[in-house]
């Protein structure tokens, strides 16, 4: 076995400045979860398909599971422990609540990541921009229903607010 | 109905926010994999390369001289299983079919199957050690297909198995497991009988569960053997029970807390990583965490039987059933345990038909041995019979609705099963079938439509309720049943109603196996009719406590005192010369206590206000449900669009309607999916093919029309809310649905799931020709 | 996974130097491909060189003479931008394809041909473009035809060491317009079962001056097919001659029988997307948004 050098990593996390060792392989999903026990970021396949480790990185939304954690250095990181601001939920967060949008509630953080990077780039989506939006967000509980229309309705909130 | 049936609500049918929705949408939540505790290792699972292989040795002599490898397991540690029939499971099942599935012994049966596992200081030179483990294997000539599987020549799986349910047994071994076979009236008569008669083959794909989670467990041990588990589960008291039966150790000596879980189906109601980790705990004295990469779970959990169903079904020109015969055969995977029983029994219990006959075999195949999928079973046979069903209504040139309301089954009438009926909303559904604007909706060009009906019987299972009223009146109430799917909610609503108090005032926790009484698995559609059942009771007998204490502090009897929105009130008689005086009965008529205030003094009447329920639910109540799907077809390339859906259901009272549709909906979905392109894909080597969310082709948002429900109500008489299961009965109607839209959209008459593109585009070319 | 270092060189020469110990060392775009392989056992290498932190590889110009997009720039910078979308439409779209919204925040075009998967979306549309491969090694650079590149699946024209430094699209010819079709079972997040690209050039009377076609995951690579491109010049693009094209598209297709699809399915349906995509660019031509 090779020795493995730990790599010293400081970055921003939902703003604050956060330093961590990871190793070399070690994909940014799993430094979040478990050098920073920030552990609202899930892991459903750690290859890139289901989105529930969504977040941004220098303000792309990505699979913080196809990020190797060393590249967050001098990056931005958003997670979904820094949606709610003040004690308020966001009105994505706030919809999906009102519409049921979530069953087991294992991807609803990363719809709620993924649906604020849509709203703020296209605060007027369609229901198939929604849907094909969220394409890489993958639900088995709620057959989608109800998360489209919580986003929907978030998003009519934020623009009329 | 049953008079003692409530049918006024205050709180149960109303859409208040769930009680743990903050916490799930900030990422708060803690899921399975989201524990880690001080000290801990990480196991790394060993897994057979082969489909099928006898394990000569294994040596972790290598992984072992890497510093910080710290304890190592294999099938060895597990005890002997013996013929001992597993305790707590819902379906008789032996042990030695059980323990095998958690750690192979001996030989491994499929390829993936855990062979050996290694505990580090970090999951990354856990990996690192596990690949450094030399097993030795002698490789057996494997079987994949099931059909294979029944030919004499097959390589044998189980060298002692003899068929069960066959009289007389057979007496040499084969790979058929269970033959089993229900009759009544005669079905042959029925045929002579019938007008038209259908018959046709249908098959489904085997497919998973496909929760987003995958499996995940930390175990410690303390000095005196004490176990302490957290894991992701649909039941924490099955784990303890489980886990002790596969490892040996008492079940009092283990303590399980189940996280939040992270989708199920039924694939999360056994034990796979658990006893693992715990015989690794014990090993080492750390804490061990076990967490199944996605690949894993495809590999060596979960998956759900494939099928293949002939069925006749004959009737009069009138449309009325004359005879229905089914014969479907289920792959198990490796070991016994698949769906076969509800599959035989449940395929054509929508329809009154005095003359049927169910045959039903269960084959076993070098496979991940298969495990429950929502209404374990059903779908396969009901895929069959409802395909067959409107084929025949077409033959008749009888509305398919119609067809069903003349030989749908009501109050009374007694299915092949043998359990009568009670009052059922089954015809209530079809009816709204038929005035729903999406029946009455005209088709777009190269679109069809399909509609399919569908029963499931619903269980009830033990549960236990504890509540705890605070001083300042918060009702906290204790359930064993971990939230898939909005239970808290469904728990604060039932609370909130005995009580009379806001349901914002109620907060529901999922506890752990020491700290509330037993409850069988979130699963069997049974939490809100069960375990809601418990915190019903539980919370009618704090209402009685408090009546007492009320009457206590008043000096009155105990019927002088109502419960009422909340309160306590002093019973107005108007039969005042009963009482010393007209002053102390006016005095009397105006009292009331509300429960915020017998809570503040309770300290000083009589104390801590508490109750405990605990049942075992015999008042289960079965669930129909309706799909209508329309879908176009592109000819030229064979892809499908599910362009509408709409859901029907009874539920008997849906106590949070929107967590009910949302069963319905995604219930749909997991069915459009297994219809169109989930399907398991194995190699020439039993290895399978498509082990990842990108090739096991689950439904994403862009794939789907929004799915419209409508929830009907006819209450179950023997409950006391009326309320029967929804969660699994949704996922029975979409297949047949689909693929009857499919089929009529493309001219085809293709009924071997799933509906993928090229299949279907083969089966569109072979109808032009 | 024997993974035991990363570094991310801020120049090329650094990154060529960093690469130059050979295949053991992997150059990293956007890793939607190389970190899922690596996940799953496919690839192990020692030690990973991120290119995204070299301007070369991150630059994106639009100009007169065309597009100059470096071989890590994300899917999501090229389909934002509108006048990219407009000029190459179908290149846009084919980029956009690829896996889902959070994927486009990091893959390439520059990945997905050094990916070398024979169902690349990006690839056909790419060759229809007539798309040059800026190439960088230390012993100098090159160019490749994008049709070039990729040498089978898995493989492409790198030797080790060398880099993808950016793809050159010449600026379209007057009335041109491409499109691309990709066939999965699922409305996104597939992989390809087969892909067709294609750019016209028509003259002032709807005529087909000029005509390339290229199909993907049909073949080792993705194909360039001058005979679906004959079957077009010289057509008004009339019904007979986009089958033909289908036809010429189908004849070229050397597919396989896979986990994701048969081969007859696969010839027979890249004649259906050759023609469905060459009626879309015409459109394009002849009603530009």
């Amino acid at each position: 076995m090779m020795q493995v050098r730990k790599i010293h990593v400081s970055t921003t996390v939902n703003g604050e400045p956060r330093e961590f060792l990871c190793e070399p392989g070690q994909v940014l999903s799993d430094a979040l979860r478990n050098n920073l026990e920030m552990t609202g970021t899930k892991e459903g396949c750690t290859t890139g398909d289901c989105g529930a480790c969504s977040v941004l990185l220098d303000d792309a939304l990505v699979c913080s599971c196809l990020v190797l954690a060393a590249e967050a250095e001098g990056r931005r990181v958003a997670t979904i422990e820094g949606v709610a601001q003040d004690g308020r939920l966001h009105p994505i967060q706030q919809q999906l609540l009102e519409h049921a949008g979530l069953q087991c509630g294992i991807c609803t953080p990363g719809v709620v990541v993924a649906a604020k990077a849509l709203l703020e780039e296209n605060p007027d989506p369609s229901e198939e921009e929604v849907r094909f939006w969220l394409a890489g967000n993958l639900c088995r509980c709620t057959g989608y229903d109800k998360i489209i229309l919580a986003v929907l309705a978030a998003a009519s909130e934020i623009r009329g607010a | 109905m049953n008079d003692s049936v409530k049918t006024d609500f205050k709180y149960v049918g109303t859409r208040p926010v769930r009680p743990d929705g903050p916490d799930k949408v900030t990422g708060r939540a803690k899921y399975g994999a989201d524990l880690n505790l001080p000290g801990m290792l990480h196991a790394h699972y060993v897994r057979s390369p082969y489909a099928h292989a006898v394990i000569k040795s294994i040596d972790f002599s290598e992984a072992l001289k890497l510093p910080g490898v710290i304890a190592t397991m294999t099938g060895e540690d597990l005890p002997e299983p013996g013929d001992k029939l597993m305790q707590g499971a819902e379906i008789e099942m032996k042990l030695s079919d059980m323990a095998p599935v958690v750690m192979a012994r001996g030989r491994a049966m499929f390829h993936g199957h855990p062979v050996a596992a290694v505990a580090a200081t970090s999951a990354s030179l856990a990996a690192e050690a596990a690949a450094l483990v030399r097993v030795e294997y002698e490789v057996l000539p494997h079987v994949i297909d099931m059909h294979a599987a029944l030919e004499d020549d097959a390589p044998l799986l189980h060298a002692d198995l003899i068929t069960t349910g066959l009289d007389p047994a057979p007496t040499v071994p084969s790979n058929l497991s269970v033959d089993l076979a229900l009759e009544m009236g005669d079905v042959d008569l029925g045929f002579a009988d019938a007008d038209v008669v259908v018959e046709r083959t249908y098959s489904v794909p085997m497919c998973h569960q496909g929760y987003i989670e995958p499996h995940a467990a930390i175990a410690s041990a303390d000095e005196t053997g004490r176990v302490e588990i957290w894991c992701c589960t649909q039941g924490p008291f099955m784990v303890r029970n489980f886990t002790s039966q596969l490892t040996g150790i008492e079940p009092g000596k283990i303590k399980v807390t189940a996280s939040e879980i992270g989708g199920g189906f039924g694939g999360k109601t056994t034990v796979y990583i658990e006893p693992v980790a715990a015989v690794l705990a014990l090993k080492s004295g750390r804490p061990v965490k076990v967490v199944l990469s996605r690949e894993e779970v495809f590999r060596a959990t979960g998956p759900v039987s494939c099928s293949e169903t002939r069925v006749r079904i004959g009737a009069k020109k009138d449309g009325t059933l004359t005879a229905i015969d089914i014969d479907i055969v289920m792959d198990s995977g490796c070991y016994s345990s698949s769906s076969i029983m509800p599959a035989t029994m449940f395929g054509a219990a929508c329809y009154r038909c005095e003359n049927q006959r169910s045959r039903g075999r269960e084959v076993l195949t070098n496979k991940p041995r298969v495990w429950a999928y929502r209404a374990p079973g059903a779908p396969q046979s009901i895929m069959a019979v409802e395909c067959a069903v409107n084929e025949l209504a077409e033959e008749l040139g009888i509305d398919p609705v119609d067809f069903r309301l003349h030989n749908a089954v009501e109050e009374g009438d007694i299915p092949v099963f043998g359990l009568p009926f009670q009052a059922i909303g089954y015809k209530k559904a079809l009816q709204a079938a038929k005035e729903h604007p999406h029946y009455q909706a005209p088709l777009g060009p190269g679109q069809g439509r399909g509609l399919a009906s569908a029963f499931w019987i619903n269980s009830g299972q033990q549960s236990s309720a504890t509540i705890n009223i605070a001083l300042d009146g918060a009702i906290n109430v204790l359930t064993g049943n971990p939230d898939i799917g909005g239970s808290r909610a469904s728990m604060a609503l039932l609370a909130a109603e005995v009580f009379g108090v806001p349901v914002e005032t109620v907060h529901p926790t999922v506890a752990d196996t020491d700290s509330v009484g037993y409850c069988d698995g979130t699963g069997g559609s049974r939490t809100t009719l069960a375990t809601g059942g418990a915190v019903i009771q539980a919370a009618e007998k704090l209402v009685l406590e408090l009546r007492h204490r009320a009457a206590a502090i008043w000096g009155v009897d105990l019927d002088e005192v109502e419960w009422v929105d909340g309160k306590a009130v002093a019973r107005t008689t108007g039969d005042l010369e009963n009482l010393m005086d007209a002053g102390a009965a006016v005095q009397l008529e105006n009292r009331e206590m509300s429960l915020v205030e017998l809570a503040e003094t309770s300290g000083a009447t009589g104390g801590p206000l508490s109750a405990v329920a605990s049942l075992h639910a015999h008042n289960s109540a079965p669930a129909f449900a309706i799909n209508i799907c329309d879908a176009a077809v592109d000819r030229e390339t064979g892809k499908v669009d599910i362009t509408r859906f709409t859901c029907i259901q009874d539920a008997g009272k849906a106590v949070h309607p929107a967590y009910v549709e949302g069963q319905m909906q995604g219930g749909a979905v997991q069915g459009i999916g297994w219809a169109l392109n989930e399907e398991y894909l194995y190699d020439e080597n039993g290895v399978l093919e498509n082990p990842g969310f990108l090739d096991y082709r689950m439904p994403v948002a862009s794939d789907l029309p929004m799915i419209d429900t409508v929830i009907i109500e006819e209450p179950n008489p023997l409950h006391p809310y009326g309320i029967r299961g929804v969660g699994e009965v949704p996922i029975c109607p979409p297949m047949p649905a689909v693929a009857t839209a499919v089929n009529r959209a493309a001219g085809t008459a293709l009924y071997d799931l799933p509906l993928s593109p090229p299949k279907l585009l083969a089966a569109i070319d072979r109808a032009v020709e | 996974m024997s993974l035991v270092q990363y570094s991310a060189p801020s120049t090329l020469a650094e990154a060529l130097q960093a690469l130059a110990g050979g295949a053991a060392n992997r150059p990293l775009a956007g890793g939607t491909d190389l970190l899922v392989q690596v996940k799953l056992g496919l690839r192990d290498p020692q030690h990973i060189v991120d290119l995204k932190r070299i301007p070369e590889l991150t630059a994106l110009t639009l100009d007169d003479n065309g597009l100059r997009l470096g071989a890590a720039v994300p899917g999501a910078i090229v389909t934002t931008n509108r006048e990219i979308a407009r000029i190459y439409p179908g290149f846009t779209e084919a980029l956009g394809l690829i896996g889902s919204s959070q994927v486009q925040g990091r893959c390439s075009a520059g990945g997905n041909l050094c990916n070398a998967s024979p169902a690349a979306d990006c690839v056909p549309a790419l060759i229809v473009n007539r798309a040059t491969c800026h190439i960088a090694g230390l012993g100098g650079e090159r160019t490749v035809a994008a049709e070039d590149f990729t040498t089978g699946p898995g493989t492409h024209c790198l030797e080790d060491g060398e880099i993808l430094v950016s793809l050159e699209l010449p600026r379209p010819a007057p009335r041109t317009a491409d499109a691309y079709l990709r066939m999965i079972p699922r409305t996104e997040m597939d992989i390809a079962i087969v892909g067709a690209g294609v750019a016209l050039t028509l003259d002032e009377s709807g005529v087909c001056t000029d005509a390339r076609v290229a199909i993907g995951a049909v073949a080792p690579t993705a194909l360039l097919v001058p005979g679906a491109a004959a079957a077009l010049i010289g057509t008004t693009l009339d019904e007979d001659s986009l089958r033909n094209a289908g036809y010429a598209a189908s004849g070229a297709a050397v597919p396989i029988t896979d986990k994701r699809g048969t081969a007859d399915y696969r010839r027979k349906v890249v004649g259906v997307l050759v023609r469905r995509a060459a009626a879309i660019a015409r459109s394009r031509i002849e009603q530009p948004t």
